[in-house]
């Protein structure tokens, strides 16, 4: 048994697996369900002040991809639609019933000194172990000047993270939008605003699709589209590349991360902690299966631990973050080579074509008497695995190293490079 | 002339019995696994558990599968059910899980949860890992007698719990009838040993092979060296045909064969007919046709006196009898076996309803040419195990009284699987949950 204990920036609970903030977690009926199962943690449905909004009806689109329901999830629903105080009073309840557990409160609140200041206060009175500040919301609120639209501009989040470090004692987490360029600037924003830790990733901008017949954008209401939050399995590896950039930026360094996007299981939760995550969270699985998939995450993760001696989390967090380096850092010596397993081979002729018309023409189609074979020609193949993604056997083919001789080079040191053949001149 | 020629052993090619008494169903590889594991919709309150005697989270597992989480996925299944392999190998799924899975409804094509169990189950045997430790010991002890599902499930859960247990086996090894009984393509390759060597892993439990209830040792001797009892002893016994003939040479209980080949190391070294008549609907019937066929028996003839929908043998088992080559008579009844020592022939009644709805004969009749005949009429609880020295438990039915707990008349004594008038079929699955449900009443009882 590993221990699966889990402490980011002071709070702390009893696995990693949180409920990101959204519909899971938007009332005390669905978090305690959620508690039961087995969730280490949730993150409250963003809060707002009063009188709260009001959502259309018709608010997911989906991608359902080759009959893989739900491989990608979208929504134009807004922040939590009721009042305030219900919120409160439920958060301070379940917080007491179950006092192992996390509870973070997601926020959202117009830009002002005095608005943060007012709900923070009120948030303290029920003892949640944090806050989030919910700067992530790419659709309906940042048209009110909220969400992303304080999320895209670095100042606006120094500014605000500030504040609510003057106005309260809770850690204080903040939720970075994935619609920016460079992920870094709302990073390093955050951090020096005085962030406890970030968490990303909230939803992408999307259209999920457009309704041929109606001429609108999914998911339409009543005849219109807007666009939505991307999310779901489809974003997971969006999320993973940011969560890497911050892990490894050395102006970030130090400063926790909550993983979300896309993560449906142990592997993808796993994934997230060694790229540097302290806690992930979770909002799409639980919504297309429930809150009991939890139960596997949990078993599967502290299987995994076992098989590979980590005894906690801490065992393994960053490993690959260490690994997680620029192209520049690559050795451009190492080479590999397709190999085809002749027995598994069913003959299908994927691995020539994706070569043949859009690689390297590094496998042969060879007909003899009539016998298909197809067979990589080393000396053509640049080892860029296309075919290895084609082909539907597992395991038929592999990918081989070539014992070349030649020591680990960067770019920078290629004898190849346009700067070194300048510099040799 | 007493002997007959037709019976001869070695009918087949020296290879083929590998062959035909290999898994009927080949396990998944863990590529064919991902695929069907991805066709479970993790459904709520799944009706595919619901139909699970033991109540497996088959969702559950099969997410463990999806995910990779296999080890998790085995102990899903065995904390349910200890003999999880066993099951995945034998259960009728059709009826069960698989028949209850929302695909079934959807497009008649259920989720292969019997073979995804056998993939996760597999798993964790082929690495020889004991996921079970024991509770610190009660100083209880319990005698279980019967080596069969339920006798083993019930050791089990009870050494878990810190009980010390004695089981009490007649025949030489442990298993019931998964190592005597079952059809040998369904538990290939030792399985039933393996299995029961795992289930003594857990330590705590002490197998006595060789010791029969009734004649080594009797309930009253049990009842006051034990803090109780769990009688599992199977069914004993067969019914008889009561036709003349009966007493000729080739006319056999089905289950004796069965057991006679599950044992032999070399199936081509048993005798078998050329032509061999089977008598019975369930099945029993279907696994020696099968088998015979399988040991290159030329024509098996199922005679069974309903019709399709009356016969016990599941549609599945039947298709396999069909596609095995054996041919399934519906309406007949056998009236006399012809011989002169040895069978030589059936003679049979036609039988249809009368007008009240019985069975009856209608006095037209027909042959089979037959050189061995196979009894699988049904099999019955042999009350010479239950001499008990004037301690009797009470029967009924012709089966020991329970309630659902598995108490018996006797207090401190439990009983289960096809012994006990159960409530379910007699299966493997409802055997291996009535040993698991009388463990938690036997917890009870001895902490009470
Ligand atoms: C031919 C055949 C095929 C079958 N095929 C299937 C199948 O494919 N799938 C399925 O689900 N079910 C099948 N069944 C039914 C299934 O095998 C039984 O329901 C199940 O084995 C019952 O378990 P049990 O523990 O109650 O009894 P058993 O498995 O019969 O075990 C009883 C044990 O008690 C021992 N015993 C008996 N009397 C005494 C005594 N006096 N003293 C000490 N020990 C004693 C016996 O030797 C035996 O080991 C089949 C049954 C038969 C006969
Ligand atoms: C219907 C829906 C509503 C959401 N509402 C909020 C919200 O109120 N506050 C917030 O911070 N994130 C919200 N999110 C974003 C999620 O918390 C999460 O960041 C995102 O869905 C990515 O995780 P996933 O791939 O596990 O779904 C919402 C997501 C969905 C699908
Ligand atoms: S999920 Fe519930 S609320 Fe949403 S459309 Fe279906 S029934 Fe209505």
């Amino acid at each position: 048994m590993a221990d699966l204990r889990c402490q980011i920036a002071g709070v702390r609970s009893p696995n990693p697996f949180w409920l990101a903030s959204a519909p899971p977690t938007d009332k005390e009926y669905n978090v305690v369900r959620a508690l039961r199962a087995g969730w280490g943690g949730v993150v409250w449905k963003t809060l707002g002040e009063d009188p709260p909004v009001v959502n259309t009806t018709s608010r997911y689109g989906a991608i359902h991809f080759r009959g893989h329901r739900m491989a990608g999830f979208n929504n134009i629903e807004l922040i939590t639609d009721r009042p305030l105080e219900v919120n409160l009073q439920e958060i301070k309840r379940v917080k007491k019933d179950w006092p192992d557990r996390a509870m973070i409160v997601s926020l959202m609140v117009p830009c002002t000194e005095e608005s943060w200041k007012a709900i923070l206060e009120r948030v303290e009175w029920t003892e949640a172990d944090g806050v989030e500040l919910n700067f992530g919301c790419p659709h309906g609120m940042s048209e009110r000047g909220m969400g992303s639209a304080v999320g895209q501009v670095p100042e606006y989040i120094e500014m605000v993270v500030r504040w609510c470090k003057q106005h309260t004692r809770m850690p204080v987490f903040v939720k970075l939008t994935p619609n920016v360029t460079n992920i870094l600037a709302p990073a390093r924003a955050a951090r020096k605003g005085g962030a406890d830790a970030v968490s990303l990733i909230n939803t992408i901008n999307s259209i999920t699709g457009v309704d041929l017949d109606r001429m609108a954008p999914l998911p339409t209401v009543n005849g219109k589209g807007a666009h939505g939050g991307y999310c779901g399995p489809a974003v997971k590896p969006i999320a993973l590349c940011m969560v890497g950039e911050i892990a490894k930026d050395p102006e970030c360094r130090g400063l926790p991360i909550s993983g979300i996007g896309g993560i449906e299981t142990w592997r993808d939760a796993a994934e997230f902690i060694s790229l540097g995550a302290g806690s992930v969270q979770v909002c799409t699985a639980a919504m297309h299966y429930g809150f009991k998939i939890v139960k596997d995450m949990i078993s599967g993760l502290d299987n995994w631990m076992d098989e590979k001696g980590y005894r906690s989390l801490d065992d393994f967090r960053g490993a690959a973050a260490r690994n997680y380096t620029d192209w520049g850092q690559l050795d451009i010596n190492y080479e590999i080579v397709a190999k085809i397993d002749q027995d598994l081979c069913i003959k299908c002729g994927l691995c020539h074509i994706a070569c043949e018309d859009t690689s390297h023409q590094a496998i042969a189609a060879i007909r003899d008497n009539g016998a298909k074979r197809y067979e990589v020609i080393d000396a053509e193949c640049v080892g860029c695995n296309l075919c290895l993604h084609v082909c539907p056997v597992e395991g038929c083919i592999t990918m081989v190293p070539v014992e070349n001789g030649k020591p680990y080079m960067t770019w920078a040191e290629d004898p190849r490079n346009p700067q070194n053949l300048k510099a040799a001149e | 002339m007493a002997d007959a020629p037709a019976i001869a052993s070695g009918l087949l090619p020296p290879e083929a019995y590998a062959a035909n008494f290999d898994d009927l169903n080949p396990p998944l590889d863990r590529r064919a696994a991902l695929v069907e594991a991805s066709r479970c919709y993790f459904c709520h309150d799944a009706p595919c558990i619901a139909a699970c005697p033991t109540g497996i989270d088959i969702p559950a597992f099969i997410r463990g599968i999806q995910t990779d989480n296999v080890k998790g996925a085995a102990l899903e299944i065995l904390e349910a059910n200890i003999m999880g392999g066993a099951c995945a190998r034998v259960c009728p799924t059709e009826i069960l899980c698989e028949g209850a899975c929302v695909r079934t409804a959807q497009e008649g094509k259920p989720v292969k949860i019997g073979l995804l169990q056998r993939y996760a189950t597999d798993w964790l045997f082929d690495r020889e890992l004991q996921p079970f430790t024991r509770e610190p010991s009660t100083g209880k002890r319990v005698a279980v007698v019967g080596a069969g599902p339920a006798g083993l499930a019930c050791a089990h859960a009870l050494a878990r719990r810190g009980h010390d247990v004695v089981v009490l086996e007649k025949r030489a090894k442990g298993g019931g009838l998964n190592e005597y009984g079952i059809a040998a393509y369904k538990v290939a390759h030792d399985f039933a040993q393996k299995e029961v060597a795992f289930i003594l892993g857990i330590g705590g439990i002490e197998l006595r092979t060789g010791v029969e209830l009734g004649r080594d040792v009797h309930l009253a001797d049990l009842r006051r060296e034990f803090d109780a009892v769990f009688l599992a002893i199977g069914l004993g016994a067969v019914n008889a045909l009561k036709v003349p003939g009966e007493d000729l040479a080739g006319v056999l209980n089905a289950v004796d064969y069965i057991e006679a080949l599950r044992q032999a190391e070399d199936k081509a070294a048993l005798p078998v007919g050329r032509d061999i008549v089977v008598v019975g609907g369930g099945n029993t019937a279907i696994d020696i046709a099968v088998q015979t066929r399988r040991l290159g028996a030329e024509n098996v003839t199922i005679v069974y006196r309903r019709g399709p929908a009356e016969m016990s043998a599941t549609a599945h088992e039947q298709e396999v009898a069909q596609l095995n080559g054996v041919r399934i008579r519906h309406w007949a009844r056998p009236v006399r076996l012809l011989g002169d020592g040895h069978v030589r022939a059936v003679e049979f009644e036609y039988t249809r309803l009368d007008e009240r709805g019985r069975l009856a004969g209608t006095g037209e009749t027909f042959h089979l040419a037959a050189d061995m005949v196979f009894k699988a009429i049904g099999q019955l609880l042999s009350p010479d195990d239950l001499d008990g020295a004037g301690d009797g438990v009470e029967l009924g039915r012709g089966k020991i009284t329970i309630d659902a707990d598995g108490t018996t008349s006797l207090p401190g004594v439990f009983a289960g699987g096809d012994a006990a008038a159960h409530a379910g079929q007699d299966l493997t699955v409802v055997a291996i949950e009535d040993g698991k449900r009388a463990a938690a009443a036997i917890h009870r009882y001895l902490t009470r």
